[in-house]
């Protein structure tokens, strides 16, 4: 059984006990601990099932890396699925339940599925579900939607806050291991911004239990003594429990830090997200020790060697009493060693390699382990934990030459560089085949915008798997680091290493090496897909050549750990079975981020409120708390209509609409856009953006405006007023501001640099009131002020003074087809003006009226919308708009499209009225249907509908729509599609429904 | 007049960085020639400080100049005086080709404040921040979170945000959680 040894656990402490649960049952941990470190002491060796096949699975390693240690975490508001046990400190009140089984953990019924395994091959997915078609959505899907996903997905809210921050650094290191300290020692002496990160919760990485010596000290020793120094380093930020999550083009790098995971109860956000510009990157990452692949090694109790040590050493436990060690190479006999140390048994070291010399086997031999060299394990014995292995030659076919019992195998296949920082951003590889590893080629780094590396690696990420050059290759880096960043001043020496004397390492892939199909089948590469050493043989054989395709056939490292043990020794399987060398078979693409982080800190602060900014004129206050029933509106939220006390919102708009006619109505306008246009060429240049003529515009007056991409298409509308000999104002339809202004700044900045104009955008300067109805005059006499009679203020004109106490602007422009005066104060006075008016105008009948009302109204007018009657792909010829295309201009944006031959097609679309012969109202983007059906057997078209209302004036559904040469068939009645089936008849109009001759307006 | 009201009328979360909203500034934006002598001479004539450099912001009191980008600048003015302050740079600027627009109500003005304001701004503002980089008086036109933002360093422990007034609470909201989320601890 896993226990606790006493007398070890350099990370715990054991004054300090703290209590959780696992699968509601109370276990308890020491403060240091890992939860997977907490469990294996409670001889919870069996942590979860397996995806696929349910099978048993306990922890394999102690890092980043595990695949099957992964939990459902906390619950309600803090639950959180897929929780690496390695990864996550255990806290007092920690609750944890395990995934991937049914109904229990320890007996599950998916469990059978292995038993099926014959019937779940590589690429089960795309041979099971092909045929019959109806079983997809009947028998597949539900089976696999039951059956698939690790953990559960949260129900309840997050109720922790999170946050980004942007730091701008000389030098970023991620991997605060010896040579990540090394390295930022080096560039910190140099006076270097240094950011350090760390993904653990410790500095030191491996050395702290492989215990090397460094400048003659033993290595924890010279990190405590390294930490001291930085710290005084005010240039130097140290991070733990933050790890660099991707490296992206131009030195931007994300990284990501647990703040509270491992301490619930602390005030402040739960994680962050880093936002770094870096001018220099080290990947300081370490390396990943690979399993063996022989036959159940997934079962629980087989590690990887060097996790049996970090679990001995850090934590104090003890995987069992007997310890198996299977190894390529002489690492793995510092695991043997210490445990053989600590008052363990290890009944045998199994190394694969014919003959060993070094160190480290002279130690192991001298505490009298037994070795057994060219050895392998032909199977693990056991069902939900390790009772036992089969030894078998190496060389064979694992025929058991004995069986050796024990609670505990620990593997080691070699270890392999921590390249995807590295890899993010275009760094190269290259093949290793003394140490047996891919390791960066730093001929081929990641490039910046100079064409010169900005990702240097380091230590054991470089592939460096001894002291003395891990240090030293931390230390050049950081001196390179620094000098690339523009520091250069010189420091301390480099630290010096030492190490044990270690033999070469032999590849094992398979073990044994002949092991025939029953084995090979029961051989994991990758232990969270449930991907076996068959399964990447039967893609090869079926075709799946390309590493990339053989990924996805057999879904080896798709899974949440992205096959961080499984990539190699998977894409080694299949370079043998290709008969290829492993540097051309290459690896699949190491893409961000390194380990899973939280979709809630890519989120940050933007939750809840702060989501999405709104935008707010001076009047929302005064709309928000008068009953307005708001519709979104580029960034801002409109009142769609203001609605009383027991009223239904189309009851609301049509009282509005009918008031408006009537009496007086209020529209809160301020959103539209307003760009100011200035200087000796504006004229010149509105008459390229507008396809009207707005040079000869007089001083004064106002005159409408359309818009035109340099395609032709209709993008904007509104009215454009002369401010004064060189300054127009432009006005925008509301999710026009911004981009009609970029618009204007892209055609003078990049097309005519040297026209003399500039744009403002005073979009927010003013509040814009649109007073409207027969009454709007008798309003803003009684606030007085300026004359606005029709005589000093004649329609489309406008003129500058007071209205009552307020700067005013009054622009006499309608788009309802009514009297209207729209009126612009500053902002800082929009909302007295808005109650000045609302209560001036009590005596005639005001009301505020809403988007909906003021839609209704232009439609009534037959006024188009921008985004009603266009879309895109809507030019003004199809509009009936000719009038406002200037004939006597030379060229304006969207001239020359219109004499494309599609674009001058008589054929096309023409804007036309639609009333239907019951009153009622059309629905909204119907089709007018056509006779005979098209290539594709769909019914024909001969037109649709672009705006339709109910008319509350004249109490009827009016409508307006484009339809085929629509204009030429005034009277005839068109049949237009529901969504119900059928069809519904209308009389094409005239689209001017109300005041064709335009009377009420200019009064 | 009217007596105008600023966006959030003073609204104040206080804390070990305080947020507050400053009220009514006079604002000018103003494009042209900033070599022109003319320019820069009735810049300063208005605002009495010198005309910035490149990022920067010289400010007196209310007033003062802001880099914006190589052909603008904003003027700072007590609200009251903004009227006054246009009239003097068109008078000087007479004949020239520049544009010279009343944005104070257009803006909102806040105040952060307290021992770690240079990070509550680094949580919400791709700008370097870090003290070798933004010193007081130094001015930055960019973003907070979502919406477009400008930035004056005034001294160490106080920043002067500039947004667009239909946004001010959004910003005023984001401002206050990043201070509420405490101390970063990156600038040592």
């Amino acid at each position: 059984m896993s226990t606790r040894l006493a007398g070890h656990g350099r990370l715990i402490n054991k004054n300090k006990a703290v209590d959780f649960t696992f699968n509601g049952k109370n276990l308890r941990g020491f403060a240091g601990d890992t939860l997977a470190s907490a469990l294996l002491a409670n001889d919870q060796l069996l942590v979860g099932r397996s995806f696929k096949y349910h099978r048993p699975r306990g922890v394999v390693a102690a890092g980043a890396e595990e695949p099957n240690g992964l939990v459902n975490l906390g619950k309600g508001a803090t639950f959180e699925p897929n929780q690496r046990a390695t990864m996550t400190e255990v806290f007092d009140g920690l609750t944890a339940t395990s995934q991937n089984h049914w109904p229990s953990l320890e007996f599950d019924v998916g469990a059978i599925n292995a038993r099926l395994s014959s019937l779940l091959p590589a690429g089960f997915y795309y041979k099971m579900f092909m045929y019959p078609r109806s079983f997809w959505k009947h028998v597949y899907e539900p089976f696999i939607r039951k059956s698939a996903g690790l953990g559960k997905a949260p129900k309840d809210r997050d109720q922790d806050s999170y946050e980004h921050f942007y730091a701008h650094v000389d030098v970023m290191i991620v991997g605060g291991g010896i040579a990540g300290l090394s390295a930022a020692l080096a560039a910190g002496e140099t006076g270097a911004r240094v950011l350090l990160l760390e993904q653990t919760a410790d500095w030191g990485g491996r050395a702290g239990v492989d215990t090397p010596q460094i400048d003659g000290k033993p290595a924890e020793e010279w990190i405590k003594n390294t930490l001291e120094t930085l710290d005084k380093m005010h240039n130097v930020d140290l991070r733990l429990r933050c790890a660099g999550a991707g490296v992206y083009d131009h030195g931007y790098a994300l990284a990501y830090e647990r703040l509270t995971d491992h301490a619930p109860e602390t005030d402040g956000p739960r994680h962050r997200l880093w936002r770094i510009r870096a001018k220099q990157i080290i990947t300081a990452t370490g390396a990943i020790e690979r399993p063996l692949s022989f036959a159940a090694n997934d079962l629980p109790g087989v590690l990887l060697a060097s996790a049996v040590r970090d679990y001995a050493v850090n934590f104090g436990v003890s995987l069992g009493d007997r310890t198996v060690v299977v190894t390529n190479n002489d690492d793995a006999y510092r695991t043997a060693i210490i445990l053989k140390k600590a008052g363990l048994d290890i009944p045998a070291i199994i190394d694969a390699r014919p003959e060993v010399a070094g160190d480290l086997i002279d130690q192991a031999r001298a505490l009298d382990i037994r070795i057994e060299l060219g050895k392998g394990i032909a199977k693990v014995k056991g069902g939900k934990r390790v009772t036992g292995v089969a030894l078998c030659a190496q060389a064979g076919e694992g025929a058991v030459l004995e069986e050796i019992d024990c609670d505990c195998v620990a593997m080691s296949g070699g270890w392999s560089p921590v390249v995807h920082l590295w890899s993010h951003c275009g760094g190269k590889l290259t093949w290793d085949p003394d140490q047996v590893m891919f390791r960066p080629d730093p001929e081929r780094a990641p490039t910046g915008q100079n064409g010169q590396p900005f990702v240097i690696t380091a230590g054991t990420a470089n592939g460096n798997l001894f002291t003395a050059e891990v240090v030293g290759d931390g230390w050049a880096a950081g001196r390179a680091a620094a000098k690339a960043a523009g520091h250069t001043k010189a420091g301390a020496h480099a630290p010096q290493g030492e190490d044990a004397a270690e033999g070469p390492i032999s590849p094992v892939w398979l073990m044994p090496q002949g092991a025939g199909y029953a084995l090979r089948s029961k051989a994991w590469l990758d232990f969270q897909n449930d991907v076996k050493v068959s399964d990447v043989q039967l893609a090869a054989q079926e075709g799946y050549e390309s590493v990339e395709h053989a990924k996805r056939y057999t879904t080896l490292g798709m899974a949440t750990d992205q096959g961080k043990l499984s990539n190699i020794n998977g894409l080694a399987i299949l370079s043998q079975s290709l008969n290829a060398d492993i540097p051309n078979v290459g690896t699949t693409t190491f893409r961000p981020p390194y380990t899973p982080i939280s979709m809630a800190s890519i989120a940050g602060v933007a939750k809840d409120e702060l989501f999405q900014p709104i935008r707010k004129t001076p009047i929302s206050d005064w709309s928000n708390a008068n009953g307005a029933d708001n519709e979104p509106v580029g960034g801002w939220r409109r009142p769609y209509a203001y609605q009383r006390p027991g009223e239904t919102v189309h009851e609301a708009v049509n009282r509005e609409v009918k008031n408006t006619r009537e009496n007086l109505g209020l529209l809160d306008a301020s959103t539209l856009g307003k760009l100011i246009v200035k200087g000796p060429d504006a004229g010149k240049f509105l008459d390229m953006m507008y396809t009207n003529m707005m040079s000869t515009l007089p001083v004064g007056k106002c005159r409408y405006g359309l818009m035109c991409s340099e395609n032709g298409f209709l993008m904007d509308d509104g009215v454009v007023v002369r401010m004064a000999e060189d300054s127009w104002l432009c006005h925008t339809t509301t999710g026009g501001a911004e981009h009609i202004h970029a618009h204007m700044e892209d055609w003078l900045q990049c097309e005519w640099w040297d026209w003399q104009v500039y744009v403002a955008n005073v979009t927010e300067q003013y509040a814009q009131v649109a007073v409207v109805g027969p009454n709007a005059r008798k309003v803003l006499r009684k606030l007085g002020g300026m004359d606005v009679s029709a005589e000093a203020l004649p329609f489309m004109q406008w003129a500058e003074g007071k209205i009552g106490d307020f700067d005013a602007r009054v622009f006499r422009i309608s788009f309802s087809g009514e009297l209207s005066y729209e009126i612009a104060v500053p902002a800082g006075q929009g909302a007295a003006f808005w109650e000045a008016l609302i209560a001036a105008g009590e005596e005639f009948g005001v009301m505020p009226y809403g988007t909906e009302a003021l839609h209704i109204m232009r439609a009534e007018k037959g006024f188009i919308m921008i985004g009603d009657e266009t879309d895109g792909t809507v030019i003004p010829q199809d509009l009936n708009l000719h009038w406002a295309l200037s004939k006597k201009k030379d060229d304006y944006l969207g001239k020359r499209a219109h004499s494309r031959s599609h674009m001058a097609d008589p054929n096309r679309w023409k804007l036309v009225g639609l009333e239907t012969e019951d009153g009622s109202v059309l629905p909204d983007g119907a089709y007018a249907i056509a006779d005979g059906v098209n290539a594709n057997g769909q019914r024909n078209t001969q037109g649709r509908v672009t705006s339709t209302y109910y008319s509350p004036t004249l109490e009827k559904g009016i409508a307006m729509g484009l339809v085929l040469k629509g204009p030429d068939r005034m009277g005839e009645v068109i049949a237009f599609n529901t969504v119900e089936g059928g069809s519904i008849a209308a009389k094409i109009v005239d689209p001017v429904f109300y005041d064709k001759d335009g009377e009420k307006q200019n009064v | 007049m009217s007596e105008a009201i600023s966006a959030l009328q003073g609204r104040v979360t206080a804390g070990e960085v305080t947020i507050r909203e400053a009220g009514l500034r006079g604002m000018i934006t103003l494009r042209g020639d900033l070599a022109d002598k003319q320019l820069r001479t009735v810049c300063s004539a208005v605002t009495g400080v010198d005309f910035p450099g490149l990022g920067k912001a010289n400010c007196d009191g209310q007033k003062g100049l802001c880099w914006m980008s190589p052909d603008e600048l904003l003027v700072l003015a007590p609200y009251a005086e903004v009227g006054e302050a246009l009239a003097q740079i068109d008078k000087a600027l007479t004949g020239k080709h520049y544009l010279a627009e009343n944005v104070s109500d257009a803006r909102a003005v806040m105040m952060v404040e307290g021992a770690y304001a240079r990070e509550v701004i680094a949580k919400l503002s791709p700008v370097d921040l870090h003290p070798d980089s933004l010193a007081p008086g130094d001015f930055r036109r960019t973003r907070l979170g979502q919406v477009a933002a400008a930035f004056r360093m005034q001294d160490e422990d106080t920043f002067e945000v500039i947004c667009f007034r239909s946004v001010a609470a959004y910003a005023f909201d984001l401002l206050t959680a990043s201070a509420g989320a405490g101390r970063v601890g990156h600038f040592r």
